[in-house]
């Protein structure tokens, strides 16, 4: 962990960013645990650098006691068969000793602070946990973190980079890919895996011909939907999701399609102009 | 310019595509521990014994919770619950206070341990013994010892009972048929969840998912025994609710156990525990007859609903779209109710109108075959011109124009009447079509606007948004009312210190708060002109309010833009940091389905004159249509397109409101295809336990849905007209598709789901 | 889940001595099936060997043997890595459109090969502890067999278990005559004939296969086949997507001229193993490819079938599913 000790303070542009992300009061932040967070989070998201957050003194900043169980992980006592391990996420080097138990998904959401990964059902059977695991997608809830030693793991924290939204996040709030946003971040760790997979030529159950040699492949809608049924949205914003991913896939836009029936909806709401 | 109605992008859409979004586990708390339920495996009957000396021992276990031991809350009681602002339990069943068992998965334990992998483990060691008793599972069997309700909604549930048999028998045409609907769970993606914090005894902060910070603090504060002020539930997302979050009693348990250890407590239930803990849609049986005269005109509708309950008031209210659609000289809607031992029904998205428009609809449908008229035509022909029962107008009605425009925007002009007459391959293709509506509620509420010299304006009220786009609807109705951009506003919703609003619950949101976040806004606006006016620095002083304009973050006089103040301007030079405006609104009708709990402290506006209960019917319409392929050899289904045309009032945001429309769609297309919560009657278990065998759609179920909006204000539900959009777009759906399929293969499918053994 | 030891490994040999030295444990590899088992407290191993970095996860050409010209898929593969090797691609296509109509892509980027083999039953009464099932608790009655049992088994089935298989690529395999190669303890190879390697439930529902404690997948073999031309794999479920089989069909033929040469015909959703149907394989064998000789193949195959309660349907699905899997492969195999 040697090496995310190098700022013990916040620097310039991590203020700045603060101030920029969360135009929050700094004090509602002791009172109110969720602009703490975020704002740990939102630092994660310019890339590791929440990792270097969470060693600094938070007394400082937050005139609040460091919550060391949640952050540096359990007291060893209540560790059961405890496995060293390290691995990358989302380029940041991290240790823990975790409970043979503990899945790579709860290590996240329990012991990292990385709760952009979420948990649907903790059984494979709805893709909320999706991450990538050495760039593929998996799920997070059917991998033991025992078993990631030495790998590389993204979530749903480490796809945008210095605080630019990656294409398919961009493409998500375009297109309204989205309702609840609980599924969201494994349908957008899916999506961006599935596009790889497509510059892979890789096929599907509904791909026409798979005798066909590889190389890139542009998806058609049902080739996306078929590739992205792993990832269950209750909230219904399919139809949305697959305009985002093809938007992205194809790089070309993709018409937004609400429509009204005549002159109506006008508005009469003055602003007193 | 105005940006209520355009296509803004939500504004907490970054959040959410970036993971930072906190729901509610995600609010970890130094020294938490985590609690895990365990539930009963029998359906009814009583504990008799519980052997917890393995699990207290296992290792990391801090407590383990039994009715035994659990502290004693309080008991049930109807109406001091009312009093205390709980207008809606879940279930009649106080956790952990006897030893009887009431359904299959009952929560009858809680271990605490400080690790969730440990307290999970620790379930298993239990020793449980029960005395079972025989347990009520067949609905069927079940239904003559049931009841018959009196009441729906605080009206006659029984609407004239019997009288429509001879009216049916001499009908020239006649039609009955029994349709039926399955279980269905909610499932939204995330699991219920809370976390609970204490202070000392006498105070609590929960973290809980829910559709309403004010219900869950109402239960919370009631059951523990504690003054509302000093419980604080907070929800700031919620992953999905559809009717099935707010008023279920994790938060209690995990407020027990926190008060037994000591610690912050985190219980999230298991996906297998919302098959069996948090609600459901009720099975239905639904009797439907038709008489009509020569003409086709309706001479009488008969819907006989037939459902179950368990530990609640609440049942599948199949019949309400009945006494809504269509003109008959009389209509009889009936319910008989029993009561089993399954896990308690619960609303669900659109409860009544979605399994209850799959009956009538499917009538509609098959009335309109027997006297060859397109089921559209019949439709028209039979459209009420007001309420059928109420009598009054409808505050806006624009349904036929849903049907014309479905009808030219999806091609219905290319339907067969004849089934089976379209073919593509191996596919037989079927058009259909289906009425939607569902009542347009409105409540009283309440919201605080805050703005800083620096412009960054705080729109705050209890609100939720369960991914129905209330941050975003009410930051447009901010910068709007206050002519500034969008990107100014914070919105502060789901957090029970804000002022009170209602539940998300019978798509009422926007209709309550958007008017409660307007007053507020203009109450701000206009202190800060009369800061203005009066201000001999400004040059708007002593201009009367009708000559001033806005718009920028400025005032400035209509006609000469460079006549002008800035808020900013107004606000430094009269040595304010920030302003303040707090009101309730509340309409005079009593539309809507509760109110909340107390009211924001400031003076409340007048009551609305027009929005009145008692001149007129409030209801959002729509049409849905389906074109469907059926692969003849399998049975198998795909929709292949959709096309929903809705009637709900003004349209506040382009993008959200269509989301919100094909998320409904969807919602009932995983009813009419594949969605069934299956009971083994021997042990009255759920047989679907998970989303594996638990089916919802998935992407490659869900085709393109046209989604078209009249986009006319409701003069009447409130200033801007917009009324609730989140439960129509299910209704009519499973019927349109059950149509389409008929359509294509001439067979008639009056069982919910259409799985491919029916149709084989 | 149980509190279990969690034991990495590197090499074969201590791996298989693990589980001969402790037969409470088991092995580890994708984890999707035996995680989401441990978390339902169906499955109870108190040590995991993870063997997820031994090496058997190569593709390649068989240069000897009796298997020469086919191919060897690692028994620690990826199920996806299988799936969309180009070789496996042109050449058992059958293979690839197995494995692709199961499950989801994350779920075949973790599950191996060897775990899909011995991935075990979705059957509802095996997966909750509340409820009796031979196979969970040997002894303890099948709750399935007077239960909800509509998507259970149709052939073989015994009073004791009437639970499915819930592979789709096992299908394709068992079609394609392939062998299951496994490594014991001991440090020696045997190899099992695909149709031996899984079990009929009989009185011992407990057994899903014929791998010995300790035994490994190493590779799975697939002899060289003249298929590739007319094979498809067919699954009917109750969802476009993401779901198990209420009957899948893998078909594959050989002509010569109108003639059938070869025909391969197998069933998933139907029975506690993949299931070889045979008796349509042997009517269509020196036939000439037509309709009504499919529905002939599919009602001597399903006639034998002994449906349950709830799933009557799967035999006449199970009829129709064959012709038209066999129709797609005389067509060339293609979605179109």
């Amino acid at each position: 962990m040697e090496d995310e000790i190098k700022n013990p303070g916040l620097t310039d542009e991590e203020t700045k960013l603060f101030e920029t992300l969360m135009p929050e009061d700094l004090n509602e932040i002791s009172a109110f645990g969720v602009q703490r967070r975020h704002f740990l989070k939102l630092l994660a998201l310019t890339g590791g650098g929440m990792f270097l957050f969470q060693m600094m003194d938070r007394h400082q900043i937050f005139a609040h006691p460091p919550n060391e169980a949640a952050l540096n992980g359990m007291k060893a006592v209540s560790i059961e068969n405890g496995v060293n391990v390290a691995f990358k996420i989302n380029g940041a080097r991290r240790s823990l000793e975790v409970d043979s138990r503990m899945t790579l998904l709860d290590a996240l959401r329990e012991r990292l602070e990385l709760t952009g990964s979420k948990k649907g059902c903790d059984h494979g059977q709805c893709g909320a946990c999706t991450v990538l695991v050495d760039g593929r997608r998996v799920l997070s809830c059917l991998t033991l973190a025992a078993t990631c030693e030495g790998k590389s793991v993204t979530t749903i924290e480490g796809l945008a980079k210095r605080g630019e939204l990656h294409p398919v996040q961009a493409a998500f709030i375009k297109h309204d890919g989205f309702q609840c946003g609980y599924c969201t971040p494994g349908q957008i760790c899916s999506a961006v895996a599935l596009m790889a997979e497509a510059t892979n030529g890789e096929v599907s159950y509904v791909t026409a011909d798979v005798r066909t040699k590889g190389g890139s492949v542009q998806l058609s809608d049902d080739e996306i939907r078929e590739r992205m049924s792993g990832n269950i949205c209750r909230c219904g914003a399919y139809p949305n999701i697959i305009a985002a991913i093809r938007e992205v896939h194809s790089g070309k836009e993709v018409a937004q399609t609400w429509q009204f029936t005549g002159e109506n909806n006008e508005q009469t709401f003055s602003t007193g102009e | 310019m105005t940006v209520i109605g355009k296509p803004v992008d939500r504004v907490d859409g970054r959040l959410k595509v970036t993971g930072v979004a906190t729901y509610a586990a995600e609010f970890n708390q130094p020294n938490m521990a985590y609690a895990f339920p365990v539930r009963s495996t029998i359906a009814k009957g009583t504990v008799t014994a519980f052997d917890t000396a393995a699990a207290e021992k296992s290792a990391g276990v801090i407590a383990v919770l039994t009715h035994k031991n659990a502290s004693r809350i309080k008991a049930l009681n109807p109406g001091e619950q009312m009093k205390a602002g709980i207008i809606f339990l879940g279930e009649d069943l106080v956790p952990l206070q006897d030893n009887k068992v009431h359904y299959f998965g009952q929560f009858i334990a809680l271990v605490v341990a400080e690790t969730y992998e440990q307290a999970r483990h620790a379930t298993v060691l239990l020793k449980i013994t029960y005395a079972s008793e025989k347990h009520a599972i067949d609905l069927k069997s079940e239904l003559q010892k049931g009841f018959k309700p009196t009441k729906l909604f605080g009206e006659e549930a029984q609407i004239n009972p019997g009288k429509t048999a001879d009216l049916i028998a001499a009908s020239p045409h006649k039609i009955e048929h029994t349709y039926t609907t399955s279980t269905e769970n909610h499932h939204p993606m995330e699991p219920h969840a809370a976390i609970a914090v204490w202070e000392g005894t006498d105070k609590l902060t929960l973290y809980d998912a829910t559709q309403g910070v004010g219900v869950t603090r109402a239960i919370a504060a009631y059951f523990l025994n504690l003054k509302p002020e000093n419980v604080r539930v907070i929800s700031p997302y919620v992953g999905g609710g559809f009717g099935c979050k707010g008023a279920w009693f994790h938060i209690v348990l995990a407020a027990m156990a926190g008060q037994v250890t000591k610690r912050p407590i985190k219980l999230v239930i298991t996906r297998q525990m919302m098959q069996t803990n948090v609600g459901r849609r009720g099975a239905t049986i639904q009797k439907i007859a038709l008489g009509t005269d020569h003409n086709g005109k309706l001479t009488a509708i008969r819907h006989h609903n037939e459902t179950y309950t368990n530990l609640a008031q609440f049942f599948e209210p199949s019949g309400l779209q009945t006494a809504v659609l269509y003109e008959a000289p009389l209509r009889e809607i009936t319910y008989q109710v029993a009561r089993l031992n399954i896990g308690t029904p619960t609303f669900m998205r659109a409860p009544g109108e979605a399994p209850g428009t799959f009956a009538l609809e499917s009538a509609m449908d098959e009335m309109a075959f027997e006297m060859k008229i397109d089921p559209l035509e019949f439709r028209v022909l039979n459209h009420a011109a007001a309420d059928p029962i109420k009598k009054h107008p409808f505050s806006c009605d624009n349904l036929l124009e849903c049907y014309s425009t479905g009808a030219e925007k999806f091609g219905w002009s290319n339907r067969r009447m004849q089934p089976r007459q379209t073919r593509n391959g191996k596919y037989l293709v079927g058009y259909g079509m289906a009425t939607a509506t569902y009542p347009a509620g409105r409540s009283s509420a309440s919201a605080r606007v805050q703005m800083t010299v620096k412009g960054e304006i705080k729109v705050m009220t209890a609100a939720a948004d369960i991914g129905t786009g209330t941050y975003t609807v009410l930051a447009q109705t901010a910068a709007d009312v206050l002519g500034v951009s969008v990107d100014r506003i914070t919105v502060k919703i789901g957090d029970s210190s804000l002022p009170p609003a209602p539940i998300a619950g019978g798509s009422q949101t926007t209709a309550s708060v958007h008017p409660a976040v307007l007053a507020a806004c203009e109450m701000l606006r206009e202190d800060l002109m009369k800061l203005a006016v009066a201000d001999a620095k400004s040059k708007l002083n002593g201009r009367k309010a009708e000559e001033i304009a806005f718009a920028n973050a400025k005032f400035f006089v209509k006609g000469d833009a460079s006549m002008s103040d800035s808020y900013e301007g107004i606000m430094r030079r009269n040595g304010k940091v920030m302003m303040e405006a707090c009101t309730t609104v509340t309409p005079a009708s009593g539309v809507g389905l509760g109110t909340p709990v107390a009211p924001c402290m400031p003076v409340p506006t007048a009551p609305e004159e027009n929005s009145d209960a008692k001149k007129y019917s409030f209801h959002s319409f729509g049409a849905q249509f389906a074109e469907v392929w059926v692969d003849e050899d399998f049975g198998t289904i795909r929709v292949r397109r959709m096309t929903s045309v809705q009637d709900v009032g003004r349209i506040m945001n382009e993008k959200t409101a269509r989301s919100q429309i094909i998320g409904g769609v969807i919602f009932g297309l995983g009813a009419a295809l594949m969605e069934a919560t299956e009971y083994d009657h021997r042990w009255a278990n759920p047989v679907t336990r998970s989303l594996a065998d638990y089916h919802v759609p998935v992407n490659l179920d869900v085709p393109e849905i046209d989604v078209h909006f009249i986009g006319k204000p409701d003069p009447h539900i409130s200033p801007i007209g917009a009324r609730g959009i989140g439960e129509i777009g299910i209704t009519g759906v499973s019927a349109a598709i059950a149509n389409a399929v008929f359509n294509a293969t001439g067979k008639r499918i009056r069982s919910l789901p259409l799985t491919m053994d029916k149709l084989l | 889940m149980r509190p279990f030891k969690f034991s990495p490994t590197n090499d074969i040999n201590s791996a298989a001595q693990m589980l001969m030295a402790n037969t409470n444990a088991k092995f580890l590899a994708g984890g999707t099936n035996i995680l989401d088992l441990m978390k339902e407290d169906v499955e109870r191993p108190d040590e995991l060997v993870d063997i997820t970095r031994l090496k058997f996860t190569q593709i390649k050409p068989i240069s000897e043997g009796t298997n020469k010209g086919g191919i060897s898929i690692g028994g620690l593969s990826k199920n996806s890595d299988t799936a969309n090797d180009p070789e496996i691609r042109q050449n058992f296509p059958l293979l690839t459109q197995a494995i692709l109509a199961g499950a989801s892509a994350q779920i075949r980027n973790m599950a191996t090969n060897g775990g899909n083999l011995n991935q075990r039953t979705r059957c509802s009464y095996f997966y909750d502890t509340a409820m009796p099932c031979n196979k969970r608790e040997p002894g303890t009655g099948c709750g399935a067999r007077e239960g909800i049992n509509r998507m259970h088994a149709v052939f073989g089935w015994s009073e004791d278990c009437v639970a499915v298989n819930p592979s789709d690529m096992c299908v394709a395999l068992v079609a394609l005559d392939a062998v299951v190669k496994v490594q014991g303890a001991d440090g020696k190879e045997r190899s099992i004939p695909f149709a031996d390697y899984h079990r009929l439930p009989g009185d011992t529902p407990q057994k899903d296969n014929n791998l010995a404690q300790g035994e490994l997948i190493t590779a799975i073999e697939i002899p060289k086949n003249n298929f590739s031309g007319k094979s498809y794999y067919l699954k009917v479920r109750d969802r476009a997507s993401y779901a198990f089989a209420l009957v899948s069909v893998a078909a594959a033929l050989e002509m010569d001229g109108n003639q059938i040469k070869g025909a391969r015909i197998a069933m998933g959703g139907v029975a506690h193993k993949p299931w070889r149907a045979m008796e349509a394989e042997k009517f269509l064998t020196g036939k000439s490819a037509n309709e009504a000789n499919f529905k002939q193949a599919a009602e001597n195959e399903m006639q034998n079938a002994k449906p349950l309660e709830h799933n009557k349907f799967k035999v006449e699905l199970g009829r129709r599913a064959i012709v038209r899997a066999l129709t797609q492969a005389m067509n060339g195999g293609t979605n179109q």
